[in-house]
């Protein structure tokens, strides 16, 4: 008989709607023929002039309504179009979720459109008075609404009709794991019997190009963009900034079998650890992404030789690859060698704020499908780090359980583990 | 008593009136308490600026110093006031297994950047490839990060060394709602033993003010406390600068280590009424019930903005209740957005613990209160949205 709680008496927590945009398409569908395939979703920029740019390429979602429309609109249809896909998959009232929403998006900016167009409105030598006076004369209710950080998650709240207060927040390159670990959280807490996480990013615009430039983070491999991502190879030389996005629901087993959903995987464990080492770069020993790989094992009750399969985080700068390499080699070791493991970066970019939910909707899917999608690119293979990275071509393999990895700038990490089946 | 609990053992407060508790405490319970405003340099708004901060006391490396703006320092600054507060800073064990969760906007952008591209735009048709040429070649990376919302974590990591988790809520006085409402869970559940959680607000920047006047918000003319502002020019929000953070801990860690014990946070409500609807007057009702006022009088911390239409309704609400005595601090602080639900509970918490209640901020429109407070309620509704409330028992 199926067990409703899990190993310290907590409710069990299943995925019962899963839904995902990032630029190979719209939904499930399109997403896993394209990754299954080996598709790059990497391109030539064209949503903004490319002139003075070191890096021309990324994996923006170009084919949405807002997709011209500023990093407010565009992670706001691409959160709920994500969201739609995953609740109307779940069978619960997409109008009437009765659940809370956890949403990882990016921090709000006013769009540069949206402050040329206060500056041209009022005059003045200060500008800082001149957008004031122009702020206060025009009353904008759109510009305002995408100054507010609370806004996208209030407006989702409100057409999916979920309950209580939204919750947006940000851990960097973990945010989109945070937000499936705080709807598993409250779900064991009693707290709800499910809980619609989403993780959204479509922020890039040329500022935010040009400030991870800036830092010497992304790869400037504009001339082969489907190349240009390539976790773990020896001539990696950074991420390929990307927008995407993924919803989960998320509902207490005992509630999906109660209404007959569809369970469509088990989120076992979710575990944290920060850094305190740099605001950009992570601790040269990788204790606190092994902390964190350690506590989600810990948290799903799971020991290291119970992992079949690890989505990694493998953004493929220099620097991440190599400390995740040596961080999973100390939690598994000698077996690293030969787990599967693959980056779905290397074929849709580093999603930022959405990558980590983009990563386990992927992680579920590759456990129903019973197959694992590839790290494309990896043409060039760094002789420091010896891992079985199902190179190019995806494989066919039984897994039952998957541990995907976030790592963010400013030292937030977040695994989870997943399971195909309820134990 | 439980031994899962939730007790407050710290608290960081800076504000336009000074920093740490006691600081607050004199002058909040002063006679007549008086604020302390700028109103030249935004004119015609105002705003309560930042005391004189010496950063070195809570930040000792001048190259983190320098990692940071205004903002993060302040977060930090203040994060730092609430960890010795509790006794955890320097507590390397302690703070290794500290759980965090900072409510965040953003930081500063660098004006003099935005200034010069928006000045070469007077001439300029092409102005996406003036931004990059302009972008690629003045701005700092170290500024950006100083921007970043989760960094504020970040930081507090760096300097602190708080590690066991960080997470950052966004989203205005309900991120601050939250990520107390999320700590407090968090214990109560016996996921976490001590939580470090704030917030700061930096509103010396033009763009910390557009966030507001974007939606008309901002209050001009003469300061007023919150409650009169309606009928004045202007949106009815005076900014200010400051930041609060809690030690929240369970009551068992907290005794084990001998720690004094400020008050202990009981419930802890939020809520997204959908105000366009007219629904806010009952949300604020269905809070008041929620939380689960005690019977007789009641101290409430109220962060009410001074924002009309929230204000307006929260004071009606309130009123209605005969048993409360409120007290506006925003009138004195300025409105501090994610931390202002951080800095109304700490408040709250002062009050069970000296036992005494503030004097009204605003006698014409706050009751008197004569009784020891044992229990504060704290209220946060928010300017545009999100509201919430919690209540805060003496320790013992």
């Amino acid at each position: 008989m199926t067990s409703l709680k899990d190993h310290l008496g907590r409710p069990v927590v299943a995925v019962t709607g899963i839904g995902v945009v990032t630029s190979l398409g719209v939904g499930k569908e399109e997403n896993w023929a394209a990754l299954t395939a080996g598709k790059s979703g990497i391109h030539p920029i064209t949503r903004f002039p490319i002139d003075h740019l070191n890096t021309r390429i990324a994996g923006t979602v170009d084919f949405l309504a807002s997709s011209s429309k500023g990093a407010s609109a565009l992670t706001y249809e691409l959160a709920q179009t994500a969201a739609l896909e995953a609740v109307t998959q779940s069978g619960i009232d997409a109008t009437d979720f009765g659940g809370p929403l956890f949403l990882a998006s990016p921090p709000m900016e006013l769009d540069w459109h949206d402050r040329f167009a206060l500056h041209e409105a009022a005059a003045g030598e200060d500008e800082g008075a001149r957008l004031l006076a122009a702020a206060q004369r025009l009353n904008s209710l759109d510009m305002f609404g995408s100054s507010q950080f609370g806004y996208i998650a209030d407006k989702l709240a409100d057409q999916f009709g979920a309950t209580g207060l939204p919750i947006t927040l940000s851990t960097a390159c973990a945010s989109g794991a945070t937000a499936i670990q705080l709807g598993v959280e409250a779900i064991r807490r009693g707290e709800c019997d499910r809980a619609l996480s989403i993780g959204a990013d479509g922020s890039a615009t040329a500022e935010a190009l040009i400030r991870f430039s800036l830092l010497s983070a992304l790869s400037t491999n504009n001339d082969n963009p489907e190349k240009a991502s390539k976790p773990f190879s020896k001539d990696r030389d950074g991420f390929v900034l990307a927008e995407g996005s993924a919803a989960l629901v998320l509902e207490s087993l005992e509630s999906a079998l109660a209404r007959g959903a569809t369970v469509l995987g088990i989120l076992r464990g979710c575990g944290e650890k920060a850094d305190d080492f740099h605001r950009t770069r992570s601790k040269p020993d990788g204790s606190p992404a092994i902390g964190a790989v350690k506590a989600a094992l810990a948290d799903a009750g799971l020991k290291e030789d119970e992992i079949d399969y690890i989505n990694a985080h493998g953004t493929s700068t220099p620097e991440n690859d190599k400390m995740e390499h040596m961080s999973l080699s100390t939690v598994f070791g000698e077996r690293i060698g030969s787990i599967p493991i693959s980056s779905n970066k290397s074929m849709i970019g580093h999603t930022l704020s959405a990558a980590g939910a983009i990563e386990a909707a992927f992680s579920l899917m590759t456990m129903r499908e019973g197959v694992i999608p590839p790290t494309i690119n990896y043409d060039n293979p760094d002789p420091a780090i010896v891992l079985d990275l199902v190179p190019n071509t995806k494989r066919v393999a039984k897994v039952g359980t998957v541990l995907s990895n976030s790592f963010g700038f400013g030292g937030q990490n977040t695994c989870l583990v997943m399971a195909r089946e309820p134990v | 008593m439980n031994p899962r609990d939730v007790v407050i053992t710290g608290i960081g407060l800076v504000s336009s009136l000074g920093e740490g508790p006691e600081a607050h405490w004199q002058r909040l319970t002063a006679p007549s308490p008086a604020p302390v405003l700028n109103a030249e340099r935004f004119a015609p708004y105002s705003v309560h600026p930042l005391p004189e901060i010496d950063w070195n006391l809570q930040i000792a490396k001048r190259g983190d110093q320098r990692q940071m703006e205004t903002w993060q320092r302040l977060g930090t600054y203040a994060a730092g006031l609430a960890l010795d507060d509790a006794g955890i800073k320097g507590d390397e064990e302690l703070c290794a297994a500290m759980d965090m969760v900072v409510a965040a906007g953003g930081g500063e952008r660098d004006m003099t950047v935005d200034a010069a591209i928006l000045a070469a735009s007077d001439t300029r048709a092409d102005r996406d490839v003036l931004l990059n040429e302009k972008l690629t070649t003045e701005l700092r990376p170290t500024l950006f990060l100083a921007q970043l919302s989760n960094l504020l974590a970040g930081n507090i990591s760096i300097v602190h060394k708080v590690t066991g988790s960080s997470r950052t809520f966004m989203g205005e006085e309900g991120a601050g709602i939250s990520a107390v409402e999320t700590a407090a869970a968090r214990i109560r559940s016996g996921q976490s033993t001590h939580v470090l959680v704030g917030g700061a607000f930096q509103t010396e920047h033009p763009d910390m003010l557009l966030g507001y006047e974007l939606g008309g918000y901002l209050h001009r003319g003469g300061w007023k406390s919150v409650w009169k502002r309606n009928g004045s020019e202007g949106g009815g929000v005076v900014t200010g600068s400051g930041g609060a953070f809690l030690v929240l801990e369970q009551r068992e860690h907290a005794e084990k280590r001998g720690r004094r014990i400020y008050a202990t946070l009981g419930p802890v409500v939020s809520a997204r009424s959908r105000r366009s609807r007219g629904e806010l007057a009952a949300g604020i009702e269905s809070l008041l019930d929620k939380v689960g006022l005690p019977s007789g009088p009641l101290l409430a911390i109220s962060a009410a903005s001074g924002s009309h239409e929230a204000t307006a309704a929260e004071k009606a609400a309130l009123a209605a209740r005969a048993d409360l005595a409120v007290r506006g601090f925003t009138s004195l602080t300025g409105h501090m957005k994610e931390a202002q639900f951080p800095f109304a509970v700490a408040l709250a918490a002062l009050a069970v613990d000296h036992k005494t209640a503030y004097p009204a901020f605003d006698i014409e429109s706050e009751r008197p209160f004569g009784e020891v407070p044992r229990q504060v309620l704290a209220t946060a509704i928010g300017y545009h949205h999100f509201e919430g409330m919690a209540l805060v028992s003496a320790a013992d």
